[in-house]
């Protein structure tokens, strides 16, 4: 049962891009809610399908206008009548005229079961050119600038002729760059302390005039945007020389900046003249706004830090205290931007580099809500940031890169189920309908999301309920399904359909317990459940946080645990479960529920990544992967723990922002004494260079680029893989375990056998 | 002239020994006189007057028919208006009937004779005559006034008469000329009528009085129309006085009739006589009484001068006419009336040649305090020995009445022009600098007055004493020096500011802003690309311009301008441009955010030119082709200061921008404008609101530019309305200039554009200025016009203030003055230079006080005070309704001259009108004033014109506003006949008066104003001229509205041109030609310069405003 329940949960997650926490479904609301991890899924909607090619035409619907359900695997179909019955409403429908040739042995694709998936191609409505927003900080050290103009020359080089681009730069001023000129380079320049509305931007821009025609126009004649559209935002192709030689020419923000003061930043400006100027040339386009900062905003709407210097930027101290004087402001400041964007379906990327925090907390929801990247590194001139920066351009198989733009996504379920929400890169398109909860789990409300900017790894959390009445069962065998209509701009310019449509079946708690339990997949809930705590942290304070968390740990086991009450030792859980406690140990020690020892704009570059990765990615996220290398035999991962660390052992860890290499004390001090360089110890050369190379594997696939960390015994880097070890052996218990190996890490944070000694206690305890 | 020099010999003599002294006045020589002295001291050249008020009643009276005339004109008196203004010249010829008043008078003289002869001429027009006669009087006394005191030495009575007419300055010589030339000339004219009339005239006067009044009442004295009989009545304007308005006099003339049977036949003996005027000037007023005869024969010529057709005839009809009962043609009223004679009346052109015979040849040295300097259109030079040349600081007064209630029994306004940046003519030099060191300028402790030498070193040298408030200061150590015997500091010489009248102090950083020395101007190019401007082809003719113009900003002497240079464009949004000199290309950087104005950048914005040469020249290059194919109409304009004080503020330098702006800015803006542009408003209540700006941004705008000393150089290029009242505010404010070329066409206007733009560029300039005049105790500035801004009682702030520009300053009492000390005034200019060194120019002038007021009459300068009203007035047109200006104009100039009549002149009829003679041309400057476009604008006026012209006035000095109110008018074929070079003879070419009469259709013509340029050219003039000057065969072949005379290789042609480039290079702004042909549509526009005619918008001419005057100074006194 087992190995067959994992090998159908990785089946369809290839297929489908779909992880649920239940693969069995409850067959009513109270069970469900009894069964305290609620039905939920995790849902990549553009999941790489090399072996998936898009059928080129459109997909038909359910004609019933509150369904508009599209036709899938599960439909009923009389091929007589030529007739399909929607399987979310029931509703009988023609098929289209195109259909006629449709026969049981002639189907078309979407109608077969391996066709659960399927991607259909839209060739009317306008192509799309795709659109790049340069907005970039001027208010940066030489060489800093220097490193990112050269990563924004070569991105030009990375972009297909036919995109469009624009560039806005900022220091004190907001320059908007006009593209089509030639000669003189000409710029319209904004104040950076003024906050505009959109409609002043544009007329100060110059688009309101010609605007009305080509706005009224655009979805008829798209083909015109280049040429008639606005000078701020031209085909490559066109004006790349110029783009170059722009770029080339881009100077340091010129105003003088007295000691002891910050810059005057006005990202704030910038960015609402870069939605600004977006939305009123290209409303409903995909649209990429990239915003390259070195600081934080110090002016203007959206200011996070004053220009002072010696006031330092807030940290979780003082925000707790409630002394961040500015974020509540700006935060109000980049939602609203965050949202028009969204609205307009154009997403927004920070790429924010500098030593001290940029003001991601404030802005974090302009990448959030857009589906755009947070980078976030030390400098420009750094491989981290350049690397993540190419990466960001690169293509798939096809060769079209490996982004889209401007989605939404539709859920529809049937009849048993609603949909309470959605946590991930996402804005709600409030779309109520009969398949909306009124409880609401994360983004809710809705049964459509607008997703700005998504790629292939891009991972919705998406949360049902059951809504069956515990008296009145569903029908022993049948199944509730679940449709997921992604639509959005392929970078190839078009238009694409991704329909995917699941069905699981429906058992009955009481009488299937036992199947229950084997469909559960811990991996998913253990991610999904994160991705709640998560969304709940933005907003609640830490502590209630971990206390929510734990609850649910302990109804769980209390749930599904095989105990004795009141004693401790008896307590077991079943495979399906036994990770889960680790996970979630691993969970309340992680940077996106932990505040200590990271700066706010950490904690939202944490907690960005960990809304939007897969699951793989997520997991890797809550709990390191450890890998040690040795002589002793093959690489192998090895426990998370403090026993992990030996001095013959070279370990790798991958957190997914970092990848740590640590040579344990030995092997550092064979490094130092030359041994690889040896002929004779070539074996240990091989040894060293395993790790690294395994390393540059990660490294290459990953995005964002993760912070690679080269460090050995007693190295001060160290730090990074002792503070997320396991402390199984800290400095109170290191003489009592009195082992041979292991490194004391010094904390006095619990380690996971103290956490799982007072589960076991709280689960099998009849207080709660 | 010579006449009026006899005649007022004669009324010298009547006065007897008065006369004497008004003769010697000038040259205190009347002293000799005895106790007539004082007296003439008081009136100097109105000692002629009165003279010739009291004696010349004749020659007067021959003025008041021509004045008669113009009241009539306007009023009843029509009659003799029309009449007046042709007879005046017969009128002339009328002097006989005078012979009898002359002998009066001249006896000593041939005065009888002469004044006879003037009398004489205006008897024929009756009434009129004798106006003319005493204006001509009036005229004369002027002349004398100075010829009085050389005579009054020399010559004794007689003679002192005779030179006053001829040659003022030197009495010597004058003496002869009365004799030699003038005296026939002068005789021929007026005088005789005057007398005549004045006899006749005094009592009629008095008795009629009421006439007197003009129009009104004249009415009663329709009988007097009759009057041209009454010619004698008229003569009551006695030449000395100037006073020939008496029109109504006139109707007293009637009474005269007797002298009109004679003036008839005088009229032909007159008209010769006018000729001579003409020549001369003051033609009649030479013409004394021998002469007279031969002059008449003359006269015939004359009578062709008035030349234009049309005139001629009239004018002839009168003389004939008057005679001749009435002639058919003429209204019943003209034919009757007689008018003054134009030329008995105090003619500017005589007076201006006078003054530059007597004063051009001797530097004028200031060390005397109280000095009158020459008049502004005489080229002389200055000699600094303690006071400040006249270039700098010209006085309506140099001798102030001590007491407050003097000053207000007189009501001559106490004012200064100061122009602290003058430029001097290549033989002065320039103040020196003294640099003081550290400590900075030695000033006094109390008020703050720089140290001047009347500083009074006290205790050995220890101690100085103020001289403007007394306090006692301590000389720091460094600065110590012994006395002389005379207690002189033993370095008085070596020391600029202990000997000389002005010189500059080296400013410490205590004078500084925010206490730093200041960086080096800036200048930034602020051009409007909409439409308008790029269709003109105005942007690319100034792109090309300013590429090379950069290369000649003001240096001061340095080997490189230390000037930066920042470019802006603007439609209805700003351009910014960065040409910073390590970019390969310009940058141009747009603001639209017009209503929150900042500057976009720092660096690479102000430049030095020759660093970021090729950066610009590429810009300059691309302007014109970037905005080649704009539809952008709209534009904005307070922004567009705002950015450029912006830029300056950032930079934290001062400077100057130079705007270059074609449109009402309708774009939606801060100072967005509206049309509102509304003829009807004219004359009423709300016609203030024209010359007001529309909105107070502009006011604010000003005030924060004055702050950063920010200058706004305006250049206007407008089709049509764009409310130079309002545009205007911020230069005015800023110390700035506006230019405004309507309807530029770079074909026609890229000259004038052009070389007023190099000058405006090229031009000194003080920037970020602090102006404060200190003044002993006892006098006060209380009142100041000009460009700039004040925000307090007694300080000046000009963000700009260059060489062009004056500043007038009011003075009034607040204590007794002391005789003994005299008035200081110290003018105290801090300002940054064009290198960016700060500064402080400093000035003294020390006054004369006087306790009489002939005192205060003798030494006053009209010009000055025409400089003063007129800007008064403009100020006023901005809250009171225009007539209540005009009507104070009036008014006041009717009681200075009352209150001088009253207490300064020798009692005589109330019917002559006697004029000072230092004030025996305010009348017909003042009626220029009243008559301009901005008081009383004509139909083709406009708004903006008139705007313009007010704010132009504003800053003009004295020789400026003299020549733009009473514009001078060349014959040129003359020219062809004179030996000198045109360049060496513009000053010296002798000029004739602004009125058709003078012209002839033979002649051709220059009239400029410092604003306009005009060739007129006769319908009769030779073909062998017109060939020469335009190339064509004969008139009719003549361009009208041609703007450039070809360039010929004939002496004429070269001559020509070479006068008009020479008096372009006499004007701060270039001057248009205008080719205009008599009897042509054109000439329309021109004859609104000919100033002593009556105007198409219904100003008055000469005569009848004289009258006028007259009247209401008979008001006043009775």
């Amino acid at each position: 049962m087992m190995a067959t329940y994992l090998e159908f949960i990785q089946q369809n997650e290839e297929r489908d891009g779909v992880r649920f926490s239940w693969n069995l479904w409850p067959s009513s609301r109270l069970e469900a809610t009894r069964m305290v991890v609620p039905l939920a899924c995790l849902l990549t909607p553009l999941k790489d399908r090399p072996d998936l090619p898009p059928v080129q035409y459109e997909p038909v619907f359910c004609s019933r206008p509150t369904c508009k359900a599209v036709l899938n695997p599960l439909c009923q179909v009389d091929y007589q009548a030529k007739l399909w019955a929607c399987n979310f409403c029931f509703q009988r429908n023609q098929f289209p005229p195109s259909y006629a040739g449709i026969s049981e042995v002639n189907q078309p694709a979407e109608l077969m079961p391996q066709f659960s998936t399927i991607e259909y191609v839209v060739q009317r409505g306008p192509r799309s050119p795709l659109i790049f927003l340069y907005v970039v900080d001027t208010c940066l050290e030489e060489d800093d600038l220097q490193a990112l103009k050269e990563s924004l020359q070569m991105s030009l080089s990375l972009l297909p002729l036919e995109a469009l681009v624009g560039l806005i730069t900022f220091g004190r001023m907001v320059q908007v760059h006009e593209l089509s000129c030639e000669g003189i380079s000409k710029s319209y320049v904004f104040r950076g302390t003024k906050d505009l509305t959109a409609k002043q931007i544009q007329d100060m821009l110059g688009l309101s005039k010609p605007a009305m025609p080509m706005q009224q126009t655009r979805p008829a004649q798209p083909q015109e945007h280049p040429f008639v559209s606005s000078r701020f935002l031209q085909p490559i192709h066109k004006i790349d020389m110029t783009l170059t030689d722009l770029l080339g020419e881009l100077q340091r923000d010129p105003w003088p900046v007295t000691q002891g003061k910050r810059p005057l930043r006005s990202t704030g400006v910038a960015l609402s003249i870069a939605v600004g100027l977006l939305e009123g040339t290209f409303p409903n386009t995909g649209a990429r706004i990239m915003l390259f900062t070195g600081g934080p905003p110090t002016q203007g709407p959206g200011l996070v830090v004053g220009d002072e210097l010696k006031v330092p930027i807030r940290s979780w101290h003082d925000i707790e205290k409630d002394n961040a004087r500015f974020m509540k402001k700006a935060t109000k400041h980049y939602e609203m931007l965050a949202n028009r964007a969204a609205t307009n379906g154009h997403c927004i990327d920070i790429y924010a580099c500098a030593l001290d925090q940029t003001g991601l907390l404030e802005m974090k929801c302009c990448t959030n809500l857009t589906g755009g990247h947070m980078v976030m590194g030390d400098s420009f001139n750094t491989s981290l940031f350049k690397q993540t920066f190419q990466r960001i351009f690169s293509k798939d198989f096809n060769g079209d890169f490996r982004m889209a733009f401007g989605a939404t996504l539709e859920v529809k379920t049937s009849r048993e189920l609603k949909v309470s929400g959605a946590i991930g890169p996402c804005v709600s398109l409030n779309m109520k309908g009969p398949c909306v909860s009124e409880n609401e789990l994360g983004v809710g409300g809705t049964s459509q999301w607008k997703i700005c900017g998504l790629d292939p790894t891009s991972t919705l959390g998406i949360y049902f309920e059951v809504v069956n009445q515990h008296n009145a069962p569903v029908p022993q065998g049948s199944r509730g399904a679940i449709q997921f209509v992604t639509q959005y701009q392929h970078s190839s310019t078009l238009k694409r359909i991704r329909v995917t449509t699941i069905a699981r079946n429906w058992a009955d708690v009481q009488s299937q317990l036992q199947l229950i339990e084997a469909a559960f997949d811990q991996e998913a809930a253990a991610v999904l459940m994160a991705r709640l705590g998560v969304f709940r942290a933005e907003s609640e304070e830490g502590p209630d946080v971990l206390r929510w968390l734990d609850r649910q740990l302990i109804r769980l086991c209390q749930k599904f645990g095989q105990y004795n009450k009141e004693d401790p030792t008896s307590f077991r859980l079943s495979d399906a479960f036994s990770l889960y406690p680790q996970f979630m140990f691993h969970l309340r020690r992680s940077p996106f529920l932990q505040v200590f020892n990271n700066s706010p704009d950490e904690s939202s570059y944490y907690r960005h990544h960990f809304a939007r990765q897969d699951l793989t990615q997520s997991l890797i996220m809550i709990q390191p992967i450890l890998y040690s290398y040795s002589f002793h035999g093959p690489p192998e991962p090895v426990l998370l723990d403090s026993s992990s660390i030996l001095a013959d052992r070279i370990l790798l860890m991958d957190t997914f922002f970092q990848i740590v290499i640590y040579l344990g004390e030995t092997i550092a001090q064979w490094q130092k004494a030359g041994y690889q360089d040896m002929p004779e110890y070539e074996n240990f050369k091989h040894l060293l260079q395993a790790p690294l190379d395994d390393a540059q594997e990660i490294l290459q696939a990953r995005f964002p680029m993760p912070r690679y960390v080269h460090t050995e015994h007693g190295g001060s880097q160290a730090r990074f893989l002792l503070s997320k070890v396991n402390p199984s052996q800290t400095h109170n218990n290191l003489y009592a375990w009195g082992q041979e190996t292991g490194a004391p890490i010094l904390t006095d944070d619990v380690s996971l056998q103290v956490f799982m000694d007072h589960l076991k206690k709280l689960a099998v305890s009849s207080a709660c | 002239m010579p006449t009026w020099q006899k005649e007022w010999p004669r009324l010298e003599r009547g006065g007897g020994t008065s006369w004497g002294d008004t003769t010697a006045p000038t040259t205190q020589i009347g002293t000799g006189s005895g106790a007539w002295e004082p007296k003439t001291l008081g009136t100097k050249a109105n000692l002629d007057l009165e003279p010739g008020m009291s004696r010349a009643p004749p020659s007067s009276g021959a003025p008041p028919t021509s004045t008669a005339q113009a009241s009539c004109g306007q009023a009843g008196y029509g009659q003799f208006g029309q009449g007046d203004i042709q007879n005046g010249p017969s009128s002339s010829t009328v002097p006989t009937p005078r012979l009898p008043g002359s002998q009066p008078f001249g006896s000593p003289l041939a005065p009888a004779v002469s004044q006879p002869a003037v009398l004489q001429p205006y008897g024929p027009p009756p009434t009129s005559a004798q106006v003319t006669a005493q204006l001509a009087g009036m005229q004369i006394s002027g002349a004398m006034a100075p010829a009085p005191p050389p005579s009054g030495l020399g010559y004794g009575p007689p003679t002192s008469l005779a030179s006053a007419s001829g040659s003022f300055p030197n009495s010597g010589p004058y003496g002869s000329y009365p004799q030699g030339q003038a005296p026939p000339i002068s005789q021929t004219q007026g005088h005789p009528g005057v007398q005549p009339p004045q006899r006749s005239a005094p009592p009629l006067a008095s008795s009629f009085k009421p006439p007197a009044s003009g129009g009104p009442r004249m009415p009663s004295m329709t009988g007097p129309l009759p009057p041209g009989q009454g010619f004698g009545g008229v003569p009551i304007s006695h030449p000395n006085h100037v006073s020939s308005p008496l029109p109504q006099a006139l109707p007293p003339g009637t009474q005269m009739t007797g002298p009109q049977g004679p003036l008839p036949p005088m009229h032909s003996p007159q008209q010769p006589g006018y000729q001579l005027q003409q020549n001369g000037s003051f033609g009649p007023g030479r013409g004394p009484q021998p002469n007279y005869g031969s002059p008449y024969p003359g006269a015939p010529t004359f009578g062709s001068q008035p030349g234009p057709p049309q005139p001629l005839p009239p004018k002839r009809l009168d003389p004939d006419a008057i005679p001749s009962p009435q002639l058919n043609e003429l209204p019943p009223q003209q034919k009757t009336r007689h008018r003054i004679d134009p030329d008995a009346i105090p003619s500017p052109i005589q007076v201006i040649e006078d003054d530059r015979n007597n004063r051009a040849s001797e530097p004028f040295v200031t060390g005397i305090r109280g000095q009158v300097p020459p008049l502004v259109t005489t080229n002389f030079l200055v000699k600094d020995q303690g006071n400040a040349s006249p270039r700098y600081i010209r006085c309506t007064s140099y001798n102030i009445p001590c007491t407050s209630d003097m000053a207000k029994q007189a009501q001559v306004p106490l004012a200064a022009v100061i122009k602290p940046l003058a430029r001097l003519p290549q033989e002065e030099a320039s103040p020196y600098v003294v640099d003081h060191g550290e400590s900075g300028p030695l000033r006094c402790n109390r008020c703050k007055a720089y140290m001047c030498p009347f500083m009074q070193f006290i205790e050995g040298g220890r101690r100085f004493q103020c001289c403007f408030c007394s306090c006692i200061n301590d000389v720091p150590p460094q600065y110590f020096q012994h006395l002389d015997h005379t207690g002189r500091r033993v370095d008085a010489y070596d020391r600029p500011e202990l000997s000389l009248g002005s010189y500059e102090f080296l400013a410490t950083v205590d004078y500084c802003k925010n206490n730093k020395l200041p960086s080096p101007p800036a200048f930034i190019f602020m051009i409007d690309v909409s439409y308008n401007a790029i269709r003109t082809g105005l942007v690319r003719l100034l792109c090309e311009e300013l590429k090379s113009l950069l290369d000649y900003l003001p240096r001061e002497g340095a080997e490189e301008s230390a000037i930066h240079v920042g470019f802006v464009t603007y439609n209805k949004v700003l351009h910014f441009y960065n040409v910073k000199s390590s970019l390969a290309q310009p940058q141009m950087m747009v603001v639209s955010d017009v209503a929150d104005m900042f500057v976009p950048l720092l660096d690479g914005f102000l430049v030095n030119v020759s660093e970021s040469r090729a950066v610009i020249t590429s810009l300059l290059d691309q302007i014109p082709e970037i905005f080649a194919d704009t539809r952008e109409t709209e534009t904005v304009f307070a922004p567009v200061i705002q950015a450029g004080m912006e830029a300056l503020k950032a930079a934290e330098c001062a400077g100057k921008l130079f705007l270059f702006h074609t449109s009402l800015p309708i774009a939606e803006a801060p100072g967005k404008l509206k049309n509102r542009d509304d003829r009807k408003l004219i004359n009423t209540d709300k016609e203030k609101t024209l010359f007001q700006p529309q909105t107070g941004v502009y006011q604010t705008l000003a005030k924060e530019c004055v702050a950063q000393g920010c200058c706004v150089d305006l250049f206007l290029f407008p089709n049509q309305y764009v409310d130079v009242a309002t545009l205007s505010l911020v230069p005015q404010l800023t110390g700035g200039s506006v230019y405004k070329y309507a309807c530029f066409q770079v074909e026609n206007d890229q000259e004038r554009f052009l070389s007023d733009l190099r000058r405006d560029v090229q031009k000194v300039v003080g920037f970020d200025a602090v102006m404060r005049v200190r003044t002993s105790t006892g006098i006060r500035a209380i009142d100041f016009f000009g460009g700039f801004y004040m925000s307090n009682t007694t300080d000046v702030e000009l963000a700009g203030l260059d060489g062009d520009k004056t500043v007038t300053v009011e003075f009034k009492h607040d204590d007794r003055l002391n005789e003994e000390s005299g008035a200081l005034l110290q003018c105290a200019l801090l300002y940054t230079s064009c290198a960016g060194q700060r500064r402080l120019r400093i000035h003294n002038l020390a006054l004369n006080c006087c306790t009489q007021l002939a005192d205060l009459y003798r030494n006053c300068e009209t010009d000055t005070l025409i400089n003063y009203m007129a800007k008064f007035a403009y100020r006023g047109v901005l809250n009171s309704p225009i007539k209540t200006v005009r009507d104070t104009l009036i008014t006041q100039c009717a009681q200075i001259l009352a209150c001088y009549r009253k207490n300064c002149a020798s009692p005589s009829s109330a019917g002559q009108l006697i004029l000072p003679e230092c004030m025996k041309l305010l009348p017909v400057y003042l009626n220029c004033v009243l008559k301009s476009d901005v008081l009383q604008p004509g139909a083709e006026v406009t708004t903006d014109d008139r705007a313009y012209v007010r704010q132009l006035v504003t800053s003009m000095d004295v020789a400026e506003t003299n020549v733009f109110f009473y514009p001078r008018l060349l014959p040129l074929v003359r020219l062809r006949i004179g030996t000198k070079s045109p360049i060496e003879s513009t000053t010296e070419l002798p000029a004739v008066r602004a009125s058709e009469e003078r012209l002839s259709s033979g002649d051709i013509y220059l009239l400029e104003n410092g604003l306009n340029l005009f060739l007129w050219v006769g319908a009769s003039v030779q073909q062998g001229v017109v060939q020469s000057l335009f190339s064509v065969a004969s008139f009719s072949q003549i361009t009208s509205g041609l703007s450039v005379l070809p360039v010929l290789d004939n002496p004429l042609s070269k001559k020509v041109r070479g006068l008009i480039d020479s008096l372009r290079a006499q004007r701060a702004r270039y001057m248009k030609l205008i080719v205009v042909k008599q009897e042509d549509k054109l000439e329309m526009l021109f004859k609104n310069f000919l100033v002593e005619d009556k105007s198409l918008s219904g100003g008055e001419s000469y005569v009848d405003f004289l009258c006028h005057m007259h009247k209401e100074i008979r008001q006043l006194l009775s």
